[in-house]
């Protein structure tokens, strides 16, 4: 496989906080390929670095040292319009506080990246509908985030992520705020974006998430301590897998 | 003693913490009350004026003068020291009229020949060294204050072929200032109007010894007139009294008058006065408001925060009022301090003008007033955040938003067709809508003032032209009167528009403490920062603009108002180009905390926020 052929490629990927005595390092030489339609699940203790090396992918951040393509591009020294760029085009996030906008209906939620992506207002309009009705909340696309459940916040917030068909969804903790019920229904959604082909990065503790995914990373103090290959292990049989299907 | 002692400590730390906070809210509140220290040591210097010196001087109840030197002319005027109602009097005494030569001034002035013991009627209080002697002169105060004249300084009083015009050679005796003193008495018209080129209402008095004046004349060609004060036995008939003696060439006015003339003049530097420091208050408050609003969100969850780890309501309150006090405590000493110095400096043109003894001072019930302005501002500001934050539940309190922003849903809708700063900026305008209004109320005030100033000087450049006449002819650059008023709307017009200046960044910067979160979510969606740094100046403009539009007006209506004067405008060139400096300037201060935000990690503030 070669680096054109990979949604993300990180090469000795490090992020430090502070320096001299105080110096922390967050993400310690990590490398990392995920291919396209690849779901990585990365696990590990709280601090280990996992949502660092999130934000760092998503362009949020950046590192210390290392290299980092996406899709090809090396990103770790371009400009912050042009990381800006590539999270409008090619990066979606779903946050653990799901960070939707109070005063935006979910389904002007959705249309935001659209809208920041300079779609018409018609087609962000549509294309909102079209992510409502993929998650299950087409009734509930006039609701501010506060009249909405956690769960039902969260789908607002996976749809809003693929507002703009990104080729890379960076979820961090997606289900860390969620009861069982929610996170079944989460974890229903990102399931389908997995058999749809969407490349996915989820950062997570819950070891149920980890195993709908194709590899798992288990992560600590900055670096990947373990890796494990799980394709075919889940797809298709996730309630039972966890226990939570009726 | 020790939960006092943690409370103290609590809000020395949260101050410490916040300096730059607590610096602008410190300013903010100092300002107020230097305004309120200006205002109130105003009041002293408004407080029945006239009546204050005449009391003081033994100010005559009619002043008659002549303005020729036959001698028929005098003795009409002699006369009336024996007219039916006359009790007592003093004169008549010569006027001339030379030029006066000092400190590169060369401005006309009437001098009076005096005794050099005191007068019946009309006795000068001398404010500072002695009354006349043999070779030395006493000026009066408010002639003293506009030239900077000090008692030691030596002056000439002469002629020149060349008329008052500056640069004219004089020629005549020099004499010694020996002292500097205030009356009420003010020359009739005829020889008042007549006399400064500058449009002073009435000619720079100086007063020699009889001697002297009688010399000056004599090398003048003869006495420029004479004057005689007069006590009438019924005060309030002066009026009648002088309509009954007015002739040709005997010119009377009466004390009620003399009231009114220095009441037309002071009212008008007053009202300048006192309406520049109500500008400066309203945009202090702005200030406060701003600062405080901004501060809210954090106020709110730091009490939630100490809720939530046992404290109870009072020592929650405790704290914040103790943090707030300190500062207004402080600021208010600041305010005073700077207003005791300021306000000689705003009111001393007014006072000389008055001749009222004694400078403008904040006795103990103005220091309480402005420390009890300040301590009311402060908890009025705390008081607010700490019954919203007790109101509201812990958990929600320590929420990512405890304070929702408001749904706009037409600029919602309206924004989603625009370019994505203007989208943006749009929605953060629509948020919080007080700030809004707040911002706009302070440009409106701002570019009002600045209209109303650039107004002034548009008449004062009118009139110089024209070479016209009035209570308020400014002559231009050199004429004491013209800069005494540019320097009383300078300072007004720096101070005023400092105000301005703070208040544009401390709305942005409230606006970049409330849109942190929302404004990261922009960021991590793909806004770039450029866009999000433009989308807060677009927001402060939205804010501004109406402001700035309403502030013409305002500027107009503020002139006619103080200036009394309707029949000057500016261009429309000139009003645009305030209108889009004010907002070229907004936009400029706006981008400071702007970009500043913009370049704050996104990843740093889309974490959860610690207090």
């Amino acid at each position: 496989m070669t680096t054109d052929d990979l949604i993300v490629r990180a090469r000795g990927l490090r992020r430090d906080y502070g320096r001299d005595e105080s110096l922390v390092r967050a993400v310690d030489g990590v490398d990392l390929d995920v291919a396209s339609g690849e779901t990585v699940a990365v696990m590990g203790p709280s601090g280990c670095g996992k949502s660092t090396l999130l934000h760092l992918l998503g362009g949020l951040d950046r590192p210390s040292d290392g290299e980092l393509w996406l899709y090809g591009h090396r990103i770790e020294r371009s400009s912050e319009r042009a990381l800006a760029r590539m999270r409008r085009k090619e990066v979606g996030f779903v946050f653990q506080a799901f960070h939707l906008m109070d005063e935006l209906t979910a389904r002007e939620n959705i249309e935001l990246p659209a809208l920041l992506a300079g779609r018409s207002p018609r087609a962000a309009r549509r294309r909102a509908f079209e992510l409502l009705e993929q998650v299950g909340l087409q009734d509930r696309a006039g609701h501010l985030p506060s009249a909405l459940s956690g769960g039902q916040r969260q789908r607002v917030a996976i749809a809003r992520a693929l507002a703009n068909e990104p080729l890379l969804v960076l979820a961090d903790e997606p289900t860390g705020n969620l009861d069982s019920v929610a996170t079944l229904e989460v974890l229903r959604l990102l399931e389908r974006l997995h058999d749809g082909g969407q490349t996915l990065v989820i950062v997570t503790h819950d070891e149920r998430i980890a195993a709908t995914a194709d590899r798992l990373i288990s992560m600590r103090d900055g670096c990947f301590i373990d890796e494990t290959r799980l394709t075919g292990g889940s797809r298709g049989h996730l309630g039972e897998l966890i226990g939570l299907d009726a | 003693m020790g939960k006092l002692l943690l409370v103290l400590r609590l809000a020395m730390k949260d101050l410490r913490r916040n300096p730059a906070e607590a610096a602008l809210l410190l300013m903010a509140i100092a300002s107020a009350a230097a305004t309120l220290s200006i205002a109130l040591a105003l009041r002293g210097v408004t407080d029945h004026p006239y009546a204050t010196t005449r009391a003081a001087t033994e100010g005559p109840d009619v002043i008659a003068a002549v303005q020729t030197n036959s001698s028929a002319a005098l003795a009409g005027l002699t006369a009336l020291k024996h007219a039916p109602g006359v009790t007592r009097s003093s004169g008549p005494y010569v006027l001339d009229f030379p030029t006066l030569v000092v400190n590169g001034h060369q401005d006309p002035v009437l001098v009076e020949g005096r005794d050099t013991t005191p007068a019946t009627v009309d006795q000068p209080k001398v404010t500072a060294g002695t009354w006349v002697r043999n070779g030395g002169v006493v000026v009066e105060r408010s002639l003293a204050d506009l030239l900077d004249l000090k008692v030691g300084e030596r002056i000439t009083l002469g002629t020149s072929q060349g008329g008052y015009a500056p640069g004219q050679k004089v020629v005549g005796p020099t004499f010694e200032i020996v002292g500097i003193a205030v009356s009420a008495a003010v020359q009739p018209p005829a020889i008042s109007t007549y006399a400064h080129p500058s449009g002073f209402p009435q000619p720079g008095l100086i007063w020699a010894t009889r001697a002297a004046s009688e010399r000056l004349a004599l090398a003048m060609g003869g006495p420029f007139g004479y004057t005689l004060n007069l006590d009438l036995a019924s005060a309030p008939s002066a009026p009648s009294f002088v309509a009954a003696h007015q002739s040709g060439e005997l010119s009377l006015i009466s004390w009620q008058t003399m009231a009114t003339k220095n009441g037309d003049i002071i009212s008008i530097e007053q009202t300048i006065l006192l309406t520049g420091s109500s500008l400066l208050a309203l945009l202090a408050l702005a200030s406060v408001a701003l600062l405080v609003g901004g501060r809210m969100e954090q106020q709110t969850r730091r009490v939630g925060l100490l809720k939530a780890v046992g404290a109870s309501p009072g020592i929650v309150t405790g704290i914040l009022l103790t943090e707030q006090l300190l500062l207004s405590v402080v600021a208010a000493t600041l305010g005073l301090v700077i207003g005791r110095f300021a306000a000689p400096f705003l009111t001393n043109p007014g006072a000389s003008l008055l001749g009222t003894p004694g400078a403008p001072s904040l006795d103990l019930s103005a220091i309480f007033l402005v420390f009890a302005a300040a301590i009311a501002v402060a908890v009025i500001a705390t008081f607010v955040p700490a019954v919203r934050a007790a109101r509201t539940s812990t958990v929600v309190a320590l929420a990512d938003s405890p304070r929702p922003p408001r749904r706009a849903r037409l600029s919602i809708t309206i924004s989603s067709r625009l370019p994505v700063p203007l989208l943006l900026g749009v929605r953060l305008a629509s948020r919080r809508r007080r700030r809004a209004a707040l911002s706009a109320a302070s440009v409106a005030v701002t570019v009002g003032a600045l209209v109303a100033v650039l107004l002034f000087r548009e008449h004062a450049n009118a009139l110089e032209s024209e070479s016209a006449g009035g209570l308020y002819r400014f002559s231009g650059p050199g004429d004491p009167l013209w800069e005494r008023g540019m320097d009383v709307m300078l300072v007004f017009t720096i101070a005023l528009v400092t105000l301005a200046l703070v208040n544009a960044i401390l709305a942005t910067w409230a606006t970049v403490q409330d849109t942190r979160r929302s404004a990261a979510i922009e960021r991590a969606l793909g806004a770039s920062p450029e866009q999000s740094g433009s989308a807060m100046i677009v927001a402060q403009l939205i804010s501004s603009i109406p402001g700035a539009v309403v502030g013409v007006p305002l500027g107009v209506a503020l002139y006619s108002a103080v200036g009394r004067h309707s029949s000057t405008s500016l261009s429309v060139v000139g009003l645009v180009g305030v209108v889009v400096a004010a907002l070229f300037t907004v936009a400029l201060l706006a981008a400071i905390p702007a970009s500043a935000s913009a370049r704050r990690p996104v990843a740093e503030a889309l974490q959860s926020e610690t207090i």
